[in-house]
């Protein structure tokens, strides 16, 4: 058998490899873009979540961005204080104050306080209870209490306390936008943490009809309007509407005039966060297991 | 092409018609309140005409048609106008709805109002007639019934399906009304047919009701080509697509409608609230609705004023067992729970089914065991247990290419499921989930 072969297809590879090597040798040279090295190293000292709560693209993004000085570091608000503190220094500039903003739940109606009409058996999942007929809570604006909320989220700051609604850690909430796409009944808003004044009620309807149903529900007396700081509260269609451009007038003074607590100061987290944590679950386990595992009637 | 009275796949569940097959229609005296939300129709939700404290009398237009798919809708009962704002609806939301105090001591006397013969009419002036008098697809989907008139000029429509089968369990509303309008419904027949300008009819009725078949063979008219063609008994025997492949063997194509194959299907309710607009000029303010079911003490089939509360037809029926567990607007099958006893009586409510722990009672799901019982059962050929599955690891957009939209949420494959999985809700909720998709794409 000749050597022939082997060796000319060896030399044929060599020299195409060998071309194509300095072509791209030579491609390098002298198309070659300059891109910050800081960039790699402030992208590893970034989360990595991509979870676009500062507003670009993703952490990449943000760290192009935080060289260019466009942003301050304190602009992603999943690292922690030291984190941030960290990437200033690198960068030699200030850590910057982001007004950190949370997930807020526009509702106050837990189970103990807005009553069932029926009771639901489906689908575990606030999308398809609202989808067939409105879950079975009395009022159809309030929070159906089937953790859609809680699935979505990322960081594990959401979960159901012991009256079915969602508790939001302001320390790990990040302000990512899933559960505000999660929820069905658009009950979560992304709220600065320093909008204290909430109006945690969505129901439309007015008076009696409000509060038969909740008895935190907003009933549209309007006295957290008038006596507010000119223009800082006005109704709109039987719900009182914050202007947060006039928030620094803000002040618990609403709070104390609304006879059934629907618009509340919150300092921190809305709800009680203790709840489960101490037991290291995430969700009621004896509530869930109270729940009939599905559907025994077609409601589709 | 061959009639074959059947289709492939679909179920037969038990039927419990006996409950109110044989019991004749009665009209219900009029509640206290009547409650007519404006939203009654597939479509966009009437604009009300009326202010509250307004006089109305029975028939007055109270609400004017939005646009083109849109109808008008009209008082019920006379009465005054006591508010317009939201109130419970029968799809579980609350709506805008005009809430009217009735005239107990009202004779309840329509307005003097000129009814035109239909024979002098072009059929366009039939269309706006029936559209003015808010009439709507009687058989549950409530889609307005002018627009399924007027066809675009390149479809040619040769034949009137009459749907007559009434599949779902319990509803005997057709079937009454078969028995006991039949010269209404064969007067519908001939303005329809006379308004499609089509030469041949074809009524379907489910082999289950004899005597409806009977009455209608007996009173069809000699001069046009109207025939009844009794039907396999069989769910959902009585969806458009299945009917017409029925009776026609024709098939319509996945986001076709029945017209661009040459039929348009009327319900035979619809049929005789045509034939009632012209021969009494009154607009549609009552319907014809089965009140039945295991939890209830009076089964009945009742004549109700539009926009009547659930809870006064129940009380008129005997009130409720104490059994009674879930309160079911339509059929069992397809029809929704209501989780309010307030909401009203609309135009597309074709019976109130009152069911017991016995029936609606929770059942523990299981996972899928790929038996495939849901693939044999399924009319429109999809499968349902691949569908689920994508359902459950939420990857929406597959389910989209794999034809959810064919599916009409008829439940057939929850109803075979061994394991229970809830196939229908969670395919009603992936289809909640594109449209919205589709109207933030837009």
């Amino acid at each position: 058998m000749s050597t022939a072969p082997i060796l000319t297809s060896v030399a044929i590879l060599g020299g195409v490899g060998f071309t194509f090597g300095t072509l791209i040798a030579i491609a390098n040279r002298k198309l070659k873009v300059w891109e910050d090295p800081r960039i790699d190293t402030i992208t590893d000292l970034l989360p990595g979540a991509n979870c676009g709560a500062c507003g670009f693209a993703g952490c990449r993004a943000f760290a192009e961005e935080a060289i260019e000085g466009a942003v301050a570091p304190a602009g992603c608000t999943v690292l922690s204080r030291m984190e941030v503190e960290a990437v200033a220094g690198f960068l030699g500039v200030e850590a910057g104050e982001a007004n950190k903003r949370v997930a807020r739940l526009l509702c106050a109606g837990g189970s103990d306080v807005a009553g069932p009409k029926a009771e639901y058996y489906g689908v575990e999942s606030c999308a398809a209870a609202v989808a067939v007929g409105g879950g079975g809570k009395g009022c159809t604006w309030g929070c159906v209490g089937l953790s859609d909320c809680a699935v979505s989220c990322d960081f594990d700051a959401i979960w159901m306390n012991e009256v079915d609604l969602p508790v939001v850690d302001p320390e790990k909430c990040t302000a990512c936008n899933d559960c505000v796409e999660a929820c069905p009944l658009d009950l979560f808003e992304l709220m600065p943490m320093d909008q204290k004044l909430i109006v945690q009620c969505k129901s439309l309807l007015q008076g009696d009809a409000a509060t038969e149903l909740c008895s935190v529900a907003c009933d549209a007396c309007g006295r957290c309007a008038v006596d507010a700081a000119p223009g800082l509260i006005e109704m709109v269609s039987g719900l009182p509407v914050v202007d947060y451009t006039k928030n620094e007038l803000a002040d618990p003074s609403a709070c104390d005039r609304c006879p059934t607590g629907a618009i509340t100061w919150v300092e921190g987290a809305q709800f009680d966060l203790k709840t489960d944590l101490d037991s290291g679950m995430t969700m009621d386990s004896e509530a869930f297991d109270r729940r009939p595992a599905m559907a025994g009637s077609e409601v589709a | 092409m061959r009639a074959r009275l059947s289709f492939r796949h679909g179920v037969h569940p038990p039927e419990h018609k006996e409950l109110t097959a044989g019991v004749p229609v009665r009209r219900m005296p009029y509640p206290e309140e009547i409650v007519l939300p404006l939203r009654q129709h597939t479509g966009k939700p009437a604009r009300p005409l009326v202010e509250p404290g307004d006089r109305v009398e029975r028939g007055d237009k109270i609400g004017e048609a939005d646009g083109f798919v849109s109808v008008p809708i009209h008082a019920s009962s006379a009465g005054t106008v006591k508010e317009i704002g939201l109130w419970p609806h029968p799809d579980g939301s609350m709506a805008e709805a005009i809430r009217i105090t009735v005239d107990a001591f009202s004779p309840q006397i329509p307005r003097p109002r000129i009814i035109p013969h239909w024979d002098g009419l072009t059929p366009d002036q039939v269309v706006k007639a029936v559209q003015r008098a808010g009439v709507v697809g009687l058989g549950g989907a409530a889609f307005p019934t002018h627009v399924k008139l007027l066809p675009p000029d390149d479809v040619v429509v040769d034949t009137l399906i009459v749907n007559g089968a009434e599949c779902e369990p319990y509803l005997t509303t057709d079937h009454r009304v078969m028995t006991e309008y039949p010269e209404r419904v064969q007067f519908g027949i001939r303005i329809m047919m006379h308004t499609l300008g089509v030469e041949r009819a074809i009524i379907g009725v489910e082999k289950n009701k004899p005597d409806a078949i009977e009455t209608l063979e007996r009173t069809l008219p000699d001069d046009l080509d109207v025939t009844v063609q009794g039907l396999t008994v069989k769910y959902p025997q009585g969806y458009e697509k299945m009917l017409i492949h029925a009776l026609t063997g024709r098939d319509v194509p996945p986001g076709k409608l029945p017209m661009h194959v040459g039929v348009v299907v009327q319900n035979v309710a619809s049929l005789a609230c045509i034939a009632e607009v012209f021969e009494t000029g009154l607009p549609l303010i009552e319907r014809v609705v089965t009140v039945t079911g295991p939890g209830l003490r009076r089964p009945s089939n009742l004549i109700v004023p539009v926009g009547a509360k659930i809870r006064d037809v129940l009380e008129f029926c005997g009130g409720l067992l104490d059994e009674a567990t879930e309160i079911v607007f339509g059929g069992p099958m397809m029809g929704g729970s209501q989780p309010d006893v307030d909401a009203p009586i609309i135009k597309s409510t074709t019976g109130i089914v009152v069911l017991t722990k016995k029936e609606s009672r929770p059942r523990r799901t299981y996972p899928c065991i790929k038996c495939g019982h849901c693939l044999d059962a399924c009319p429109v050929f999809l499968n349902p247990s691949l569908l689920g599955i994508l359902a459950q690891a939420g990857r929406f957009e597959e389910m989209e290419e794999a034809d959810l939209a064919t599916c009409m949420l008829c439940g057939c494959c929850s109803y075979v499921c061994p394991s229970n999985i809830p196939l229908s809700q969670m395919f009603a909720l992936a289809k909640a989930g594109a449209q919205r998709r589709k109207q933030q794409a837009a």
